[in-house]
């Protein structure tokens, strides 16, 4: 299963600042291993991050993005005690949820 | 003919400083950019893995690391990190945070030391080795460096260690010091710390473990002086041995009252 993820989110004003930092390898599938064959391509694919059960964000990625990406993004009207949480699904259907409560 | 020299005279000075504010602000972007990673440390993943092996029964024997002596006795692990390498009565030698661990890894959970150094790094029990320490540094994080010079091997260890900065050798006759013995040194746009004083030793030293952006790897200590030797077109080092031990405590002694950031993040 994949690692976790380290979310983060603190309220200020009507707002909230969210930062999420991914365990994922993000395998471009350009780069070629010892033995001269190419890496298969591994990465993620779609984000949702979601604010009380309601979707707030959605994002596709490629496989530009960098190894063990890094997330910011602010929810409007979010407040102390609210909850955030993020899903990203790979290329390979590997998926992972995480939620953090925001502070 | 006095007013086109004095035109010259001013083209050409502006011409010469030019050079050095297009340094200044490409190393002050570089911080930038640095500051800008800080946020979200990569590390972090690495830190939250340590935490994990350390509480989790492995090994042959099938127990955690909690038990493990890493200087401040069985299972203290804040503080550790800022007072190694240090001498330990058990193997009665100086030992630094990875060949401690290697110690405990073997002792306690029954794994073969001799067998994980052979592995290489950021494969299997190596990258185990890795998170660890870079947890066990995390938790000493803010601290400042106190190694011990008390016992007469900390004391061989740390004249080891100068010597072994200041000797050259190999292919390009390179030493530690060729690059790390003075100040405002670079390589390409990277400032190389001074680690025979502080403030270069406490941050040369008390940065690693460090995650790499550049290739997304997290290294210890061990890793980072491997790397150095291979720069110098040295033989690699074996990983826990003296040399690089005697190193990490002459740069640990150097930078007494240091603040430790590790993990940190490098380019």
């Amino acid at each position: 299963m994949a690692d976790p993820m380290r979310i983060r989110a603190q309220a200020a004003g009507d707002k909230a600042t969210v930062r999420v930092l991914m365990s994922h390898e993000m395998e471009s599938g350009q780069r070629k291993d010892a033995a001269g064959k190419l890496v298969p391509a591994w990465f993620i694919q779609d984000v949702e991050a979601k604010h009380n059960g309601k979707s707030v964000m959605t994002a596709e990625w490629g496989p530009a993005v960098s190894k063990n990406p890094f997330l910011q993004f602010t929810v409007k009207g979010a407040k102390a005690g609210d909850k955030i949480a993020v899903t990203w699904k790979d290329n390979k259907g590997e998926t992972r949820t995480d939620e953090a409560t925001v502070s | 003919m006095k007013m086109k020299k004095a035109v010259l005279l001013a083209s050409l000075a502006s011409f010469m400083t030019m050079p050095a504010s297009a340094q200044k602000t490409a190393i002050e972007a570089i911080e930038e950019y640095r500051a800008m990673l800080q946020d979200g440390n990569p590390a972090d993943l690495f830190e939250a893995k340590g935490e994990d092996l350390w509480k989790t029964a492995r090994g042959p024997k099938n127990v955690t690391l909690e038990k493990c002596n890493l200087g401040k006795g069985p299972g203290v692990v804040k503080g550790a990190f800022v007072e190694l390498p240090r001498y330990f009565a058990d193997t009665n030698r100086v030992q630094d945070t990875e060949s401690r661990l290697l110690t405990c890894m073997e002792t306690l959970q029954g794994f073969n030391a001799a067998e994980i150094a052979k592995i290489p790094f950021g494969r299997g029990e190596q990258s185990n080795v890795t998170a660890l320490a870079t947890w066990i540094a995390a938790e000493s994080k803010g601290m400042k460096f106190k190694l011990s010079q008390d016992h007469v091997q900390e004391k061989t260890m740390f004249e080891v260690g100068k010597r072994l900065f200041f000797a050259r050798g190999g292919s390009h006759d390179f030493s530690c010091s060729s690059c790390h013995g003075e100040d405002g040194k670079r390589i390409r746009l990277q400032d190389l710390p001074n680690l025979t004083k502080n403030p270069g030793a406490g941050n040369g030293f008390g940065a690693w473990p460090a995650y790499r952006v550049s290739n997304g790897q997290m290294w210890g200590m061990q890793l980072r002086l491997n790397d150095c030797y291979r720069q110098q077109r040295f033989p690699y080092p074996v990983f826990g041995s003296d040399a690089t031990i005697a190193l990490g405590v002459y740069m640990g002694v150097n930078g007494l009252g240091g603040e430790s950031i590790a993990p940190a993040i490098k380019r």
